[in-house]
């Protein structure tokens, strides 16, 4: 914990402090405005959501009808449209560690002709924005006939080039190339020495890869609007706003958009703090070390 | 467990692994192809090759047969499609569109996350921990649901927000054409500032305590220490968010896609993406659109190189 934390507050900087909480406090206000927002809304009808002032909370009856009604709809389309968002986040981000995982080590362990040159293209891909690809890749997966599937949006996920360039840097960073000699000696081979020993050395960029990759895909909207067609497989973002664009015809929905909203948000609110202690261990190496 | 691995372990861990010059020897070849291989593949697949795809689509178009008979045939057409991107007028008011929203976007997000980072950091803040959880949260809010949720506080009859103001006497309508770049540019910070933020902190508690020590023997203000030995070290890391800032502002989609139902400020080709998504999707021109995708990821490399070779001029390495 050595840190600015240690600078010595000097005299007459009460009213520093002062001023400095207070500066904090109305950014909180600011970030937690729209979740506060949505919360409230939560416990209106539609009828109270436009005609009450915006912060005023409905009753606690609303408030539980309209939850039953969000997971009830069309035979608790909902839940299953989480469970997608769940299923797209959670094995693309898993697989994608491992695959960066592995490429990071060789990256950073191995010397090989053109690797700086590889490591430059992947770079590449880092700055590419992701948005530019989901079109074309419609078209590709198109061709092949895999839009539509879950394949369309497991499959991209799995790629992640940003964890490839924190792992090769974590690696080099953490990981001793005694590692390797070692477990030649012993006949175990290189492959042995990294899913046993380097990986749990990498642990914390590993747990860091993973949350970028679970939030990039949990929060991409573009390719699940491109490559998915049946209800039945979309992520919880893009069910949203299907419901949203029936509001126009059918008011009722503002209800069930609010409350999934909420349900949605409040969730992913939780995961982020609950986790956030691993967001700072692997950003430390990522931003210091690049 | 992970807060263990703080600065110093990782600095002596450094020392230890020199990069490998024993890594050549025989059989190291397998285990390499086992490890990279299979990243490699799915990058090409997923990265790769969608850009040469969309390349070469650019370069043609569907052509109905000279008398208008049978179906329309496939034809190379050179660099029709790029410079049919920029005539038709929408797609260049859109690249202009972003660009500006970028401008203002850019600075207003850096000097945010930075001040923000500098005052969690400046031990003079009551109740740290609990303000940077706070700021963080809105990281996890996908973009269609913060754009969903912003919607609501746009609009009069259902933001406390304005209604608090309109009993002031002030009414503003933040999607009037006016006003609609600020919106989308608010709902850009209010996702990302707080990660930025943490970043930023990720770096400055990265400075060397000694720094810190030897600036306070001098009697150096806070401020001083903030110009002088915090600015400096952070550097990188505000190259880093500038540059990413930059890319995700290119690819600005969901909020004006979102935000479009409510106010008739703006079109279906606000951004270029908008108008190559509904080029693709609504016109039936996957050719156009790929065009207009290529021309997307050049501007947002041409950006993205050309900051970073401005402030590593100096031999400062950024990344």
């Amino acid at each position: 914990m050595v840190n600015a934390t240690q600078l010595k507050v000097r005299g007459g900087s009460r009213a520093g402090s002062v001023l400095v909480t207070a500066v904090l406090i109305a950014a909180a206000a600011y970030f937690v405005l729209p979740l506060v927002w949505v919360v409230t809304a939560t416990t209106k009808t539609t009828g109270q959501l436009f005609g009450t002032f915006g912060l005023a909370f409905g009753d606690s009856g609303q408030f539980v009808s309209n939850l039953g009604q969000l997971f009830s709809q069309g035979d608790g389309i909902y839940s299953r449209w989480l469970l997608n968002s769940l299923l797209y986040s959670g094995v693309g981000a898993a697989v994608a560690t491992a695959l960066a995982a592995g490429a990071g080590f060789a990256f950073a362990k191995y010397q090989f002709r053109g690797r700086e040159a590889a490591f430059s293209v992947i770079l590449g891909g880092v700055l590419l924005p992701a948005t530019v690809i989901a079109l074309p890749l419609y078209f590709m997966l198109s061709a092949v006939g895999l839009t539509g599937t879950y394949w369309a949006m497991l499959l991209p996920g799995m790629v992640s080039p940003f964890g490839v360039y924190l792992c090769r840097i974590y690696a080099s960073a953490s990981v001793p190339d005694e590692v390797i000699e070692a477990a030649r000696l012993d006949g175990a081979g290189d492959i042995r020495a990294f899913t046993t020993i380097a990986t749990r050395m990498m642990t914390p960029a590993l747990v860091t890869v993973f949350l970028f990759q679970f939030v990039a895909i949990w929060n991409n909207y573009l390719l699940p609007l491109v490559m998915l067609n049946d209800v039945d497989t979309y992520p919880v973002t893009l069910g949203l706003t299907l419901w949203n664009g029936q509001t126009q015809r059918a008011p009722e929905f503002f209800e069930l958009v609010v409350a999934g909203s909420a349900v949605s948000a409040v969730l992913l609110v939780i995961v982020m703090v609950s986790l956030q202690r691993f967001w700072r261990a692997g950003l430390t190496s990522g931003a210091t070390k690049g | 467990m992970t807060s263990t691995l703080t600065r110093p372990e990782v600095g002596r861990a450094t020392s230890a692994a020199r990069p490998g010059r024993s890594r050549k020897g025989r059989g190291a070849r397998g285990p390499l192809l086992i490890l990279l291989g299979p990243f490699a593949v799915l990058f090409v697949i997923f990265f790769v090759a969608p850009i040469v795809y969309a390349l070469v689509q650019s370069l043609f178009a569907l052509r109905s047969s000279g008398l208008g008979f049978g179906p329309p045939t496939l034809e190379f057409v050179g660099v029709e499609n790029y410079v049919r991107a920029f005539a038709e007028g929408g797609f260049a008011a859109g690249l202009a569109r972003v660009l500006l929203i970028a401008l203002i976007q850019v600075p207003l997000m850096v000097v945010g996350a930075l001040v923000l980072a500098l005052l969690l950091e400046s031990g003079r803040a009551h109740w740290p921990r609990f303000f940077r959880v706070v700021f963080f949260m809105p990281y996890g809010v996908p973009g269609v649901i913060a754009s969903l949720l912003w919607g609501f506080l746009y609009i009069p009859a259902t933001s406390p927000v304005l209604q608090g103001l309109s009993a002031l006497g002030v009414d503003l309508v933040p999607l009037s054409s006016d006003s609609v770049l600020l919106a989308i540019v608010n709902i850009g910070l209010w996702g990302f500032a707080g990660y930025n933020m943490l970043v930023l902190i990720a770096a400055l508690q990265a400075i060397p305590a000694e720094l810190y020590e030897a600036a306070s023997i001098d009697g150096a203000s806070w401020w001083h220490t903030v110009r002088s030995i915090q600015l400096p070290l952070l550097r990188p890391s505000i190259v880093l968010v500038t540059v990413f800032t930059i890319i995700g502002t290119l690819q600005l989609f969901v909020e004006p896609l979102v935000l479009r139902p409510l106010t008739n400020s703006i079109n279906t080709d606000f951004s270029p993406n908008l108008a190559a998504y509904s080029e693709a999707f609504a016109q039936g021109n996957s050719n156009l659109a790929a065009a207009m995708a290529v021309i997307v990821a050049v501007l947002a490399f041409a950006i993205s190189f050309g900051f970073l070779r401005l402030v590593n001029r100096k031999g400062e390495r950024a990344w």
